[in-house]
Formats: structure tokens, C-alpha cells, sequence
């Protein structure tokens, strides 16, 4: 049967790997060609990298760093963080991305996505969706890194991105991000069951109970974690063997 | 002389492809193209796709191309891969629209509202790792049966001859992955993305030598 994914992600800026609380105080985590590289060797099902300054000086070392890794790691890459135009999807298309990920400008200009996924094809556009709640069982989704309301519901908003053309939706939650207290299962639960399409969970795994609750609780096609990797704690290997032993289908 | 032709017909990302074969071949000239000319001219042929198949074919003809991947279809190595194994076919529901008819079948949708053996629901597209029960077939030489290969596709290839059969996955249902006569190999999974078990196939496809 399919194997529910796990997938490392690599917040990207100015050339080097960072990590943070609830979207500010950056910490450095290191090269990050050489991670991809030590986490496809650890099994990784697909590596997300996120250019998160998306100045346009970063946009350059980060074409070279999705060039490196594409040429060295065979499994599926995702990159997002300042895709404004179908241009841009092109463009890290063509650096060596499967898929790209797609947040504030699909907010902005919705038609992107249907653009972007007409010219393109469904499978090679993420939309990520950052949400937080604003009341019980109610999410609102928030662009510009988390620093802007916008007054859209988050189930809603991943069902419109599915009619639009989405493969795919990276849903993290700004409550639980950096938080390292688990996913917020609920938001997680809600989405999935309101979409046809797979939804991977983000924002607060702390450690590998939550990536299990994940997928058994909230219903996760897929599970985003950068921290539990990025500084030694456990290898995705790990995390794959204690998803494994709780009855979880993986990629062994 | 070309050892390997990837055809480029406009539709999606094709230097995943090219990497991976580069890693397999390092020694191969490797071109990807849209010229009927050059792939005509290569010892072997690739033929991917992505994206919704009546685009596909649309921009394969726009090209030029349907009579060369014809005729590299019948007489040369050939590995399609994705929409290029559905293409082949000789209808889709995606679009309803005619393929190349180069094998007897057609190409479907999954069924909505698929539940696992849990009742979990199963979402479309199909997307991730999945396990891959092969048959004999040179391309298989070195994979451990039921190892996992990376899927992302909505529609799925029903041969009308069983014996073109090479492997199957479960979704949750037993369906055709991998499909073989003679000189053509053709799979729906991404080799060029399913990391040591893939690039196994492709190594095997540039050494193959069907007779």
C-alpha cells in the first residue's frame, strides 16, 4: 500500500539552512545541500525547501542550492517562497524542483494557481497554507510569513485551492510552528477530510509520537518537520521506524 | 551519434529525467529534444510526461513528434515514463480522447471516494511511495520484489492483453504499473524520482538489449 511520506524541510536564507519560533528568531542549521544529501540517505520520501527572505540577491544562491541537490538526490523536491508569477514556477521548475509551493501570491491572485497548474499540470503545485486558529474549529489563514490576516477560512480556502487546480496542500499551522508541541491535530483533521487531495502536515513536531498522531489523529497524508532533524535529535530513519511500529505504512 | 533521446514535448519538467539518467550513463550523449530528426537518430528513447494527457498529446503533435515516438516505439529501446506509458494506450477517460494506440487498452480515472482496509479515505491523486510486484523482465534485473517507487497521477493504464503486464501496485485495488512487449518498457511511477530503486531501472534500461 501507499506509504504515508515524511518530509524533511529546509528553511532557506541567504544560502544557509535556519529554523525559528513561530516564524521569527532564526537559528543556523547549516549547509544545506550537504543536508539533503545526509537526509536522503536517511530515507527521506521527498525534501521541501522554503526560501523564506525571498530577496531577490537570495533567489539566485537558491537556484544554485535546488541545482546541487537535484543532481545529487532522486527523490521528489519541493520548493516555495516567493513564487509571485508563472514565470517564477517555470524558473524553479527548470533549476530542478518537482514541485513548487505556492502561499501569499495564490492569496493575492488566486488565478496563478489555475495558471500555474494548467500550464504545468496539477501534480507539480503545492499551495501552502499557513493557518492559525481564531475561534473553536475555525482556522484563518495568513500570508506574508504569518504576518497578515486575511479574513479567508482555512477549509474553505484549501477546497477552493483544490478546484483550482492545487496537487497538493502543505498545511501549516502558526499556532503550533517552532512550538515543538505537536501539529494542531483539528486543523489538520478538518482539511483532510474536506479535500480530495493530500494534505501534509506542518507546524510544531516536537518529537516522533507526533508525527504518528499525525497521520493516525489528524489524518495527515504526509508529515513536514525541520527541528527533530535538523540538530541530531533523530534521524528521519528513526522517525520512520517508530512510524512503522505504530502500524504506520512507510517507506523502510 | 545520440545514445539516448528524451523526448521533449513541452509538457513539464524534463531535467529530473536527464539528471538521472546522466548518473546511470555517465559516459552516454543525452540530449533532450523536440526534434523528430533527433529522435529518430537516437540508439534509445525516452518518452515522459506530466500534466493533463489531451495536453499532452496536443503538444506532442504540435511538434511534429507522433510519427518519431511511433516509430522509436516499435523499433528501439523505449521506456515511457508517466503520461508517456498512457499515451500509448489506445484510449483516456482524461479528456476522452484517443492515445497512440500503440498498445491494446485504456487509460482510467481512479474511483472517487476510495477507503483503505480501515476506512481511511484514500485521496486522488495518487501520491507518494508506493510498492511496485514485478515480473521477469531484464528492467527488473537487482530490484528486490515489492520495493517502492515514487506514483503522482489520477489515471491509471487497463491493458486489453494481460501479457503486457510487468507489475502492478495496490490503491486500494490491484492496478497495471508497468507494462512491456518487446522493444518498450513503460511504467507510471517517476524512476527518475524513486532514488536507489529507480535509477536501479534506468540502469538497466540503458544496458538493455531487447532482441
Amino acid at each position: 500500500m501507499l506509504a504515508k511520506r515524511i518530509i524533511p524541510c529546509l528553511d532557506v536564507t541567504a544560502g544557509r539552512v535556519v529554523k525559528g519560533v513561530s516564524f521569527v528568531e532564526l537559528r543556523d542549521a547549516g549547509d544545506p545541500v550537504e543536508i539533503a544529501r545526509r537526509y536522503d540517505e536517511q530515507g527521506a520520501d521527498e525534501l521541501t525547501f522554503l526560501d523564506i527572505t525571498a530577496s531577490s540577491d537570495d533567489r539566485g544562491i537558491l537556484f544554485r542550492i535546488i541545482e546541487q541537490v537535484a543532481e545529487q538526490v532522486f527523490i521528489p523536491l519541493t520548493v516555495g517562497g516567493g513564487v509571485r508569477q508563472v514565470d517564477d514556477v517555470r524558473n524553479l521548475l527548470n533549476a530542478g524542483a518537482d514541485k513548487v509551493s505556492i502561499n501569499t501570491s495564490a492569496v493575492l491572485n488566486p488565478q496563478l494557481v489555475a495558471d500555474a497548474a494548467g500550464r504545468y499540470g496539477s501534480q507539480c503545485i503545492v499551495v501552502a497554507i499557513d493557518a492559525k486558529q481564531s475561534a473553536a474549529g475555525r482556522w484563518e489563514v495568513f500570508t506574508h510569513g504569518g504576518r497578515k490576516a486575511t479574513g479567508l477560512d482555512a477549509v474553505a480556502w484549501a477546497r477552493n485551492m483544490q478546484a483550482l487546480g492545487a496537487g497538493e496542500i502543505l498545511l501549516t499551522s502558526m499556532d503550533r510552528d517552532g512550538t515543538r508541541s505537536g501539529f494542531d491535530l483539528a486543523l489538520t483533521r478538518a482539511v483532510t477530510d474536506a479535500l480530495e487531495i493530500p494534505v501534509i502536515a506542518s507546524g510544531g513536531v516536537g518529537n516522533l509520537q507526533h508525527l504518528v498522531d499525525g497521520v493516525k489523529l489528524g489524518g495527515a497524508d504526509a508529515v513536514l518537520a525541520a527541528s527533530i532533524f535538523h540538530y541530531g535529535e533523530y534521524t528521519v530513519q528513526q522517525a520512520k521506524q517508530y512510524m512503522a511500529q505504530h502500524g504506520i505504512e512507510v517507506r523502510l | 551519434m545520440v545514445d539516448i533521446a528524451v523526448v521533449d514535448y513541452g509538457m513539464g519538467n524534463l531535467r529530473s529525467v536527464q539528471q538521472a539518467l546522466r548518473t546511470v550513463a555517465p559516459d552516454a550523449s543525452i540530449v533532450v529534444t523536440n526534434e523528430p530528426q533527433q529522435v529518430a537518430k537516437a540508439a534509445r528513447v525516452v518518452f515522459p510526461g506530466q500534466g493533463a494527457m489531451p495536453d499532452c498529446m496536443r503538444e506532442l503533435d504540435a511538434r511534429g513528434l507522433r510519427a518519431a515516438v511511433l516509430e522509436a516505439a516499435r523499433n528501439k529501446p523505449f521506456l515511457g515514463i508517466c503520461i508517456g506509458l498512457q499515451m500509448l494506450f489506445e484510449h483516456s477517460a482524461e479528456g476522452d480522447i484517443p492515445g497512440l494506440g500503440v498498445l491494446p487498452g485504456k487509460v482510467v480515472r481512479f474511483a472517487a471516494n476510495l477507503r483503505d482496509a480501515q476506512g481511511n479515505k484514500l485521496k486522488v491523486p495518487h501520491m507518494g511511495w508506493n510498492q511496485v510486484h514485478h515480473a521477469e523482465h531484464p528492467l527488473w534485473q537487482g530490484i528486490p520484489q515489492d520495493a517502492r517507487f515514487y506514483f503522482v497521477h489520477s489515471y491509471y493504464v487497463q491493458p486489453q492483453d494481460n501479457a503486457l503486464v510487468q507489475a502492478t501496485s495496490c490503491y486500494p485495488q490491484p492496478f497495471v504499473c508497468a507494462v512491456a512487449r518487446d522493444n518498450l518498457f513503460a511504467v507510471q511511477f517517476h524512476p527518475e524520482k524513486s532514488q536507489s530503486a529507480g535509477l536501479a531501472l534506468l540502469r538497466n534500461f540503458v544496458k538493455w538489449n531487447p532482441v
